[in-house]
């Protein structure tokens, strides 16, 4: 059983999570937010459980299904919704909206929407950070449907090789898109087919947030410890459509339902006081409502900026 | 006459082509149960079955690669791309494959495959989703490359793609899918070897392709109001490029106006310009106007989005400059 207090942090993280995006989809209806949007309603666990298990100096290598990870990673929340208005406040300037969230002092390094694109770069600050001797590592978050692409198999066996410390963590919500596990993977025991790289491997149940933080902190030990690269499939599921374009017709409503009753909140929900989650539910909204106006507040940037950030300003 | 957005408009050319060629199959991510990423060719798995449109995993080099060995076996697979961003992952397979296999085998390989790939800006979806790649396969020898900016050609450029020995590649504009307007009923297949002059004027050449074909014509409108008649060339195609047409309306108007989404450097524009200094320069009376992208990722934020590319008023000053 997880202590009190502890289930009551991670409840509120993913709460925390939830209710923010849920203010996303009614700001991109109102038309605050455009482009591609990507909910992780549902998959909250993994956000939390994977950044609680982190030192602030350990690095974090995301997706275009981000705001959970850049949330719980402690980007706040005002530039958060800065960036998605595309505002000069947001983490990325407003530049990047919903799928390009960064912010180089936190050590969160994207917000990349090129599916597996960002896991040779997790191989690569792992490298760093290996070739330097500093005791960091680096955990890398990517979807069932990127572990289907090459960059995913030549990036697992060049941090096998060179035994980098780098957490490679496969969110596996058995979707990518539209096309489920079983019609992408000839095998779908992604732990198994992880560990043929010789990389210590293991699938974890990712709607119980204490599961997924305790898992990802073993496997975060190993490669400080200079064990190498580990592999963690985290079994969750998305709530929502992949995307606000998404009419979501590939999959049965029941099987939505049938995954809801597994809902990482109500998981931990049961053995908490309620006034504290109350307390916490006040707090969260209120959260909200600030970093909502202070970024419709925020400039946009003049035109004549256009051109900055090419190439480094000198 | 029938009304149809470009949207349907590709999806009649796929249908047609699975129906008259058992040979033919569309293979790409999400393109059958979930209808394809941009809705392009929804319904298509029901009608045809999954033999025919084929739902790949994520790995774009290994199922355009697969594409390529399909055409070099006797299929005619029509491959789809979800964004022109993502197929950089299968540039290898295109350029050092497609693209190569035919004169490196001495003339004995051909790879008759069709590539479409949706492109190009306009929905806010940032760097990584929404660039102007074009001109980079219109750089590789071995590749036809086609550029649908009209509802008559992203009807009628597939069967002729199908039918061509070699690899063709098909850019269809994300930002007119939901396009709509009215298309003959007995539209059918398409020149893909010609550009095509769209409207026909006297004073300045006005020369675009794809997403900047919709810009220009509406410049062109523009211009007429106020007595400058400008003849518009659509490109269609950037390889082997058609520069008969390009150079026979310059040497009609006598002033060039290039009007391209892409990065100035090394763009079609480019190459257009280029070409009408190296074979119609003493055609010219004012000097090559550009008209372009400007040289950043694409912005997220909707005012930047739209400064980066060229509008209907960059257009309009460019012609006016060059007819002084
Ligand atoms: C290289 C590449 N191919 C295709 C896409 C289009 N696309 C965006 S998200 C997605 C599904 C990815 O699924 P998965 O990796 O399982 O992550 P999830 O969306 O489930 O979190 C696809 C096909 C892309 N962004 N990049």
């Amino acid at each position: 059983m997880t202590d009190p207090k502890d289930a009551l942090a991670l409840h509120t993280a993913m709460t925390r999570i939830r209710r923010f995006e849920e203010r996303c989809v009614e700001l991109y209806s109102a038309g605050d937010i455009r482009g591609f949007m990507h909910l992780c309603i549902g998959e909250e666990a993994v956000a939390v459980g994977v950044t609680a298990a982190l030192g602030a100096d350990d690095a974090v290598v995301s997706t275009y299904r981000e705001h959970g990870h850049a949330l719980a990673r402690g980007i706040p929340m005002e530039a958060l919704f800065a960036e998605m208005f595309g505002r000069t406040t947001g983490c990325s300037g407003g530049r990047g909206g919903s799928m390009h969230l960064f912010d180089a002092a936190r050590r969160f390094y994207g917000g990349n929407a090129i599916v597996a694109g960002g896991i040779p770069l997790a191989v690569g600050l792992a490298l760093a950070d290996s070739y330097t001797a500093r005791p960091q590592v680096t955990a890398c978050l990517f979807g069932d449907g990127a572990f289907a692409e090459g960059e995913f198999h030549e990036s697992l066996n060049l941090a096998a090789l060179w035994g980098l410390p780098v957490v490679l963590c496969c969110e596996n919500n058995r979707y990518a898109m539209g096309t489920s596990l079983a019609r992408s993977h000839a095998q779908t025991d992604l732990a198994l087919r992880a560990a043929s790289y010789g990389v210590r491997s293991w699938a974890v149940d990712g709607m119980d947030a204490p599961a997924v933080r305790d898992a990802v902190r073993l496997a975060v030990d190993t490669a400080r410890a200079g064990g190498g690269p580990c592999f963690l499939e985290l079994r969750t599921y998305r709530f929502r459509a992949h995307s606000m374009y998404d009419a979501d017709r590939y999959r049965e409503r029941s099987e939505i339902a049938g995954w809801q009753e597994h809902d990482p909140l109500g998981a931990l929900v049961a053995d908490l006081d309620p006034d504290d989650v109350a307390a916490a539910e006040a707090a969260i909204a209120e959260e909200i409502d600030a970093a909502v106006a202070a970024a419709q507040a925020a400039p946009r940037e003049p035109v004549a900026d256009l051109t900055r950030h090419v190439l480094a300003e000198r | 006459m029938a009304t149809t957005t470009f949207r349907e408009a590709f999806r009649a050319g796929l249908r047609e082509a699975l129906a008259a060629d058992d040979r033919v199959f569309l293979m790409g991510e999400d393109v059958g149960r979930y209808g394809g990423c941009f809705a392009v060719s929804q319904g298509l798995l029901e009608e045809f079955g999954e033999r025919r449109v084929r739902d790949t995993p994520l790995s774009e080099s290994a199922f355009v690669g697969a594409g390529i060995g399909a055409a070099l076996g006797g299929a005619r697979p029509v491959v789809e791309i979800m964004t022109v961003n993502f197929s950089l992952l299968a540039l290898d397979q295109i350029l050092n494959n497609a693209a190569t296999l035919r004169h490196m085998s001495g003339g004995q390989l051909g790879v008759p495959l069709v590539i479409r790939v949706p492109t190009g800006p306009g929905r806010q979806l940032a760097a990584q989703h929404s660039h102007t790649l074009e001109g980079i396969y219109a750089h590789i020898p071995g590749l036809r490359v086609l550029t649908p900016a009209t509802l008559a050609d992203a009807r009628g450029m597939l069967a002729p793609a199908l039918a061509d020995p070699d690899p063709v590649l098909v850019f269809e504009q994300i930002a007119l899918y939901g396009t709509s307007g009215e298309l003959p009923d007995d539209a059918g297949p398409v020149d893909i070897s010609r550009a095509a002059v769209r409207r026909p004027g006297t004073d300045v050449t006005l020369v675009a392709y794809g997403g900047s074909l919709a810009p220009t014509e509406a410049a062109a409108e523009q211009l007429a109001t106020d007595g400058v008649s400008a003849e518009v060339v659509d490109l269609r195609v950037l390889r082997p490029l058609d520069e008969a047409t390009v150079l026979a309306s310059v040497a009609r108007t006598h002033r060039l106006v290039v009007v391209d989404n892409a990065w100035r450097s090394g763009s079609p524009s480019a190459e257009i310009a280029a070409r009408v200094a190296e074979h119609a320069l003493y055609e010219l009376d004012a000097p090559i106007e550009r008209v372009c992208g400007v040289e950043v990722p694409l912005p997220y934020p909707h005012h930047l989005e739209e400064a980066a590319l060229p509008g209907v008023a960059d257009v309009v000053a460019a012609a006016r400059r060059a007819v002084g």
